[in-house]
């Protein structure tokens, strides 16, 4: 991750810097925290998050008492650290693949439904996602329940196929529940531990879309919602999280695409916003190039 | 996401100008400032934000307004004249392909940023004017490029020429060509593979392809959902094979499409059209006043600055001077509310502001209207000293509002904060006593904008 997190990196280091010769007042503070709002921006952190980062920052900071002569490096280090691990580190109480273990011993299939905008990258995340169970001794089967999409069906195919995995389809334009349904079925019948549910790009405004969205969810009640996003994102994170929030619930996110020269401010505005952690992050277009995210390591890599 | 974000800036900017009887450095500047946090949420490259911020406040300062303009009207054509500039003008034309020859269009762009989709789109919108078009796949990755393609080809009556199993595009294309040469196509669209700038074995092909096949146009998709990245990866696509075109993708969610902005400040390249949805016949002529409008937040300003006079509140001087003063209470907020909601649904509102109801769902409008129901309910649950004094509101006082109101402590404590940003503002804008004299005379009138 490391070239990545520079652009992130530099805009912090030159705001402790900045703040380190100063005393913490809150007129000193806050050109240098208008300066890290425009910084956070440059690195695709929506807009209004890096201000909620800022204020934040500055209420941390603003009436703290420092000597004239007294390093505040450490201090203001402190504060950044805190602030961004706090978004990033969402406590959730389980991970993704203990969720999945847990499950798995009853005895019952886990559930995965996977939901984004068009084009995020859903279905090649599926097969990503599904090498690592398989790789962690798990059986898996994939429901082609994008049946909207030209070529969706064939794609889920050939991914499925590449693994040795199972996909379960109907035609184009039949129910996506019904096919999310039937895969469960299967799973339940022939003792397969994950199901992988692959669904059609929405775009978070159409109404219908997401109560079809919701249907599918509804049918075959996950034990985990992953969203799928993409970190090229901007501004828009924040309102596609909301909304795919608000209607299905969002437990983990996948960031795709990060070997785009992506600047990870995604990360941080969709933890900001739905309170959920970024699982992994998607390094490519090979089924081996997802990653775990660590927020340790992505806030050591800024805060320097 | 609420009312609030969207044109807000835009809006609040407006009364501003409205209210001042003239304009001097601080109203520019407070315009200047709207317009760099609009354009940032739209996603357009912040230094080209900070050098449009420049021109637009050397203008307003400095520029005489033609006859018969007034100087606010003047700001905020400035404001529209510099982003329509950096668009490439008003004039758009969709290209034509010529007569007698075969041409060739070629489409690139980042993964997932809507290619495949948009070469049938096209096909289909040249094929309805009477063209006879083809389909080239040359994604010989993506699992189930060729039959998304030929799906889609098969649906829009445009023959699809690829191989399932094919490994080398170039030779893929050239095959393809020379079919499509055979049966007389005019207009012939090459699909390509996703990728982008540090993928350089991919980029090092569609050079290759690009050099080989010589296509009339090289096409970019612009996802309108990208960020600031769109400016280094288009640019990296006009080094590699100089992008003759841009077509925003997705403008039928609620992104505002800077990151095309960017593009064609990337490339020189104009916006050709954009693409509104999933299906074939999702595809507009790019319209620059619409996207413009979209982009800042608002819609036709003719209507906006109507539907301003429309909404105009008769207000005492004392409260007018209260509310300049600094002294902006509930009371006061509540009562902004209040006539906004007597105006109607916002739906029917904002049906007057193109630009708003572009990516705005039914639901986001009941949601602000629900808002705006919470915050009366949650005012009404108040003491005349929390009213006029919300600084008294302290935990127990929020949690029995809470109650009283029916919401929760979340929503309370949304209100107070919504409030305090609203102090805020109207203290930045204080100080302007001239404008107090001349509310006065003339009967001063408060625009009520904000509806939070
Ligand atoms: N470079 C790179 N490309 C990726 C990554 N993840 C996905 N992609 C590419 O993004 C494109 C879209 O991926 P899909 O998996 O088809 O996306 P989707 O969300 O299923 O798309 P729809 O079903 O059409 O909404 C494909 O070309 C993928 O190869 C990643 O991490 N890195
Ligand atoms: N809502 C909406 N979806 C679109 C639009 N254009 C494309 N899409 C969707 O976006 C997703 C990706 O589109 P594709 O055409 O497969 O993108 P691509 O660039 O060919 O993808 P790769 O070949 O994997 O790089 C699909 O789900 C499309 O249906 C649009 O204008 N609006
Ligand atoms: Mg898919
Ligand atoms: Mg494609």
């Amino acid at each position: 991750m490391g070239a990545l997190l520079e652009g992130l990196r530099k805009a912090f280091s030159s705001f402790i810097e900045k703040l380190g010769s100063k005393e913490l007042s809150s007129k000193e503070l806050q050109p240098v925290l208008e300066e890290l709002k425009l910084s956070l921006v440059r690195n695709d952190v929506a807009y209004t998050v890096a201000e909620e980062i800022c204020s934040e920052i500055a209420e941390k900071l603003s009436g703290v008492k420092v000597g004239r002569f007294e390093d505040v490096r450490p201090l203001v280090k402190k504060t950044l650290r805190q602030v961004l691990l706090e978004t990033l580190k969402t406590s959730y109480e389980k991970g993704f693949l203990e969720t999945v273990k847990a499950k798995v011993s009853k005895g019952e299939p886990a559930v995965i439904l996977f939901v984004g905008v068009n084009g995020s990258g859903k279905t090649l995340t599926i097969a990503k996602v599904g090498r690592m169970l398989l790789r962690n001794g798990f059986t898996v089967c994939i429901a082609c329940s994008d049946t909207f999409r030209a070529g969706a069906i064939e794609q889920v195919e050939i991914l499925a196929k590449r693994l040795g995995v199972r996909a379960i389809k109907q035609t184009y334009g039949s129910d996506a529940a019904a096919v999310a349904y039937d895969a469960v079925q299967y799973a339940r019948a022939h003792g397969i531990n994950v199901v992988l549910i692959d669904t059609a790009g929405r775009m978070q405004t159409r109404r219908n879309l997401m109560e079809e969205m919701r249907k599918i969810a509804r049918v075959t009640n996950p034990d985990l919602v992953v969203f799928v996003g993409d970190s090229l994102t901007g501004n828009d994170a924040v309102n596609q999280a909301e909304e795919f929030m608000k209607y299905v619930g969002i437990d983990f996110v996948i960031l795709t695409k990060m070997d785009a020269d992506a600047k990870g401010g995604a990360a941080i505005s969709i933890s900001k916003l739905i309170g959920r952690p970024v699982a992994y992050i998607g390094t490519g277009q090979d089924l081996e190039d997802l990653e775990p995210f660590d927020p340790e390591r992505f806030v050591d890599k800024i805060v320097v | 996401m609420s009312l609030e974000g969207l044109g807000k800036s835009l809006r609040s900017t407006l009364a501003k100008v409205f209210k001042a009887s003239r304009v001097d450095k601080e109203l520019v500047k407070g315009l200047v400032n709207d317009l760099v946090r609009a354009l940032l949420q739209a996603d357009v490259q912040v230094d080209l934000v900070i050098d449009l911020a420049k021109r637009v406040e050397d203008r307003a300062l400095n520029e005489k307004p033609p006859p018969g303009v007034t100087r606010r009207e003047h700001i905020v054509k400035v404001v529209y004249d510099e982003v329509v500039k950096l668009l490439g003008g008003e004039n758009v034309s969709s290209p034509v392909p010529k007569l007698g020859k075969m041409n060739v269009y070629m489409l690139v762009g980042l993964q997932g940023s809507g290619k495949t989709t948009t070469a049938c789109k096209l096909a289909s919108f040249y094929q309805r004017r009477g063209f006879r078009t083809g389909l080239i796949c040359a994604d010989v990755y993506r699992p189930g490029a060729y039959q998304q393609l030929k799906q889609l080809g098969d649906k829009a009556g445009v023959p699809v020429y690829g191989e399932p199993d094919g490994k080398d595009p170039v030779k893929i294309v050239l095959d393809g060509l020379e079919l499509f040469r055979r049966s007389k196509r005019d207009l012939v669209i090459i699909d390509t593979a996703g990728r982008h700038k540090d993928e350089e074995s991919l980029m090092k092909e569609v050079k290759e392809l690009y050099e080989v096949i010589k296509p009339d146009e090289v096409i970019l998709t612009v996802d309108a959902t990208i960020g600031q990245q769109a400016y280094s990866q288009a640019k990296a696509f006009h080094e590699a094979v100089g992008v003759g075109s841009i077509i925003v993708t997705k403008m039928d969610g609620s992104a505002r499409g800077g990151g095309a902005l960017s593009a064609v400040a990337a490339t020189g390249a104009p916006v050709k059209f954009i693409g509104v949805g999933e299906k074939l016949d999702d595809l507009e002529v790019f319209n620059p006043r619409r996207f413009v409008a979209r982009l800042l937040g608002f819609g036709d300003i003719e209507g906006l600055l109507e539907k301003f006079k429309r909404a105009e509140l008769k207000v005492s001087e004392k409260e007018a001077r209260s509310v300049l003063m600094g002294r902006f209470t509930l009371k006061d907020l509540y009562k902004q509310m209040e006539s906004l909601r007597k105006l109607g649904p916002l739906k029917s509102i904002i049906s007057h502001l193109p630009g708003f109801s572009y990516g705005l769902s039914d639901e986001l409008l009941e949601e602000a209207e629900d808002k705006m129901d919470r915050w009366k309910a949650i005012i009404e649950s108040m003491t005349e000293e929390e009213r006029v004094n919300p600084k008294v509101l302290n935990a127990s006082r929020v949690r029995r509002i809470a109650r009283g109101a029916g919401v929760s402590e979340r929503d309370v404590k949304e209100l107070i904060k919504y409030y305090e940003r609203t102090v805020k503002l109207l203290k930045a804008m204080r100080g302007r006593r001239s404008l107090l004299r001349a509310g006065r005379r003339t009967g001063f009138k408060v625009p009520k904008v904000d509806i939070g």
